[in-house]
């Protein structure tokens, strides 16, 4: 982070607006990739839910992206923090930030990252930050119906046809790899652990692999085997196409600043 | 100068609020949803707590504009409207006289809501009695519809299309 204050002073807020980051820009990224789907589902019925998630999710982001602006010293918004970092500035996990593909891909993505987000919410209504807790409240309970509407649709893909079968198998191939990366912790995120902020990300793994696998064997679909996991988002190291979801998502405060309607 | 907010009560204050409908729900107030968690009168005016029903509800900005509107049409001049996420708003906050409001709307309203439960996945819900004959005949559609809070049903005896407010 350009801004980030290197006294020792300021860690422990360079930890949290860090922290708050990853939290908030997975949610910011995955509700737009899912806006992408308003007027183009395969139904309207799933159009409508679609987009109710993706409002969840937007809107989670703007409670975490304007707490992490409230402890910055910077003087930024949460929309300054949405519209004016560029991609090497964003925290969010690759996993979110890939195309939205087929309904199979969008629906296993959805149901892989549900299951974390579920995990991490229910631990972080514990944080020792009020504010954190209130949020990860509010978190927890939506994404239950987040779990359960897309674990639905995973067992009637899995379930259904040939067609619906070999498509979600081949999603759940490409998006397994980038699963590792939700799990991973770091120096920043163990020392809020240690101050009862944060939860260790390396804790969710278990939970998240007991409900999952048990999904993709009800469904019919075979767990991968991977060898490599990606990762990097974490860092600001991600791949070509959160540039373009960034352009899309930010074009007219960067062409407008500050501007409003 | 003493501000004419202090002439209220509180209990006052909450009546102002409770003719404060819902924009997505017309038939509930704020209060009766159980968005105002609080009215305080400050020295200098009047400090509403609300809670938000869902992150992503763009009703929010509407519900705090005709809060603090409602207050300002009863002479308070100075309004200040905080967010409070905790406790997290639950359904189950909305009273039994407002549940009969919704009903009578048209709107099935929620059953008890569990967040401590296991999540059920590929499993039936339990049948949503139908608001317009009472039937519990029905069958889910969406679990989403003309807003996040609400699911889609149809009833199997009347064949009337309704929504239910989710329990959350």
């Amino acid at each position: 982070m350009s801004r980030a204050d290197s006294s020792a002073a300021a860690q422990p807020r360079n930890d949290n607006f860090q922290y708050l980051l990853r939290l908030g820009d997975d949610r910011l990224v995955l509700g737009h990739r899912l806006s992408e789907w308003c007027g183009h589902a395969p139904i309207l019925e799933e159009d409508i839910a679609l987009a109710n998630i993706a409002l969840d999710l937007v809107g989670e982001a703007n409670l975490l992206l304007t707490l992490a602006a409230n402890g910055e010293a910077g003087g930024r918004d949460a929309d300054a923090l949405a519209y004016t970092r560029d991609a090497i500035d964003y925290r969010n996990c690759l996993l979110v930030e890939l195309p939205r593909g087929d309904f199979a891909v969008t629906v296993a993505r959805q149901f892989l990252f549900s299951c974390h987000a579920l995990a991490q919410s229910d631990a972080l209504r514990q944080s020792a930050n009020t504010d954190l807790s209130g949020i990860a409240g509010k978190m927890h309970k939506e994404a239950r119906y987040h779990v359960r509407h897309s674990g639905d649709w995973m067992l009637r893909l899995g379930l259904g046809t040939d067609e619906s079968h070999a498509r979600l198998q081949a999603a759940v191939d490409d998006l397994w790899r980038y699963t590792g990366e939700m799990f991973l912790t770091d120096e920043v995120e163990q020392r809020l652990v240690a101050a009862k902020i944060a939860v260790d990300s390396s804790t969710l793994e278990d939970p998240w692999k007991t409900r999952v696998l048990d999904v993709l064997k009800q469904a019919g679909i075979t767990t991968p085997e991977v060898v490599w996991m990606q990762r990097g988002g974490r860092m600001g190291r991600h791949t070509e196409h959160l540039g373009h979801l960034l352009a899309e998502m930010q074009v007219l405060q960067r062409q407008h600043p500050g501007a409003t309607w | 100068m003493v501000s004419r907010a202090v002439s209220f009560t509180r209990a006052e204050l909450m009546a102002v609020l409770d003719e404060v409908k819902d924009p997505e729900v017309p038939v509930l107030s704020v209060v009766e949803l159980g968005v105002v968690r609080d009215v305080e009168v400050l020295d200098d005016g009047v400090r509403v707590t609300v809670t938000p029903t869902y992150s992503g509800c763009p009703a929010m900005a509407a519900i705090e504009h005709d809060i603090a509107h409602a207050l300002r049409a009863h002479g308070v001049a100075n309004v200040q409207v905080r967010t409070s996420y905790l406790p997290a708003w639950t359904t189950d906050w909305i009273p039994a006289a407002a549940r009969e409001k919704l009903r009578a709307y048209g709107i099935a309203p929620p059953g008890p809501a569990d967040h401590e439960a296991p999540v059920q996945i590929g499993r039936r819900r339990a049948a949503v009695r139908c608001p317009f004959c009472g039937s519990p005949h029905t069958q889910l559609r969406s679990e989403f519809g003309s807003t996040a809070c609400k699911a889609i049903h149809v009833c199997d005896e009347c064949r009337q299309p309704f929504e239910e407010f989710k329990a959350i």
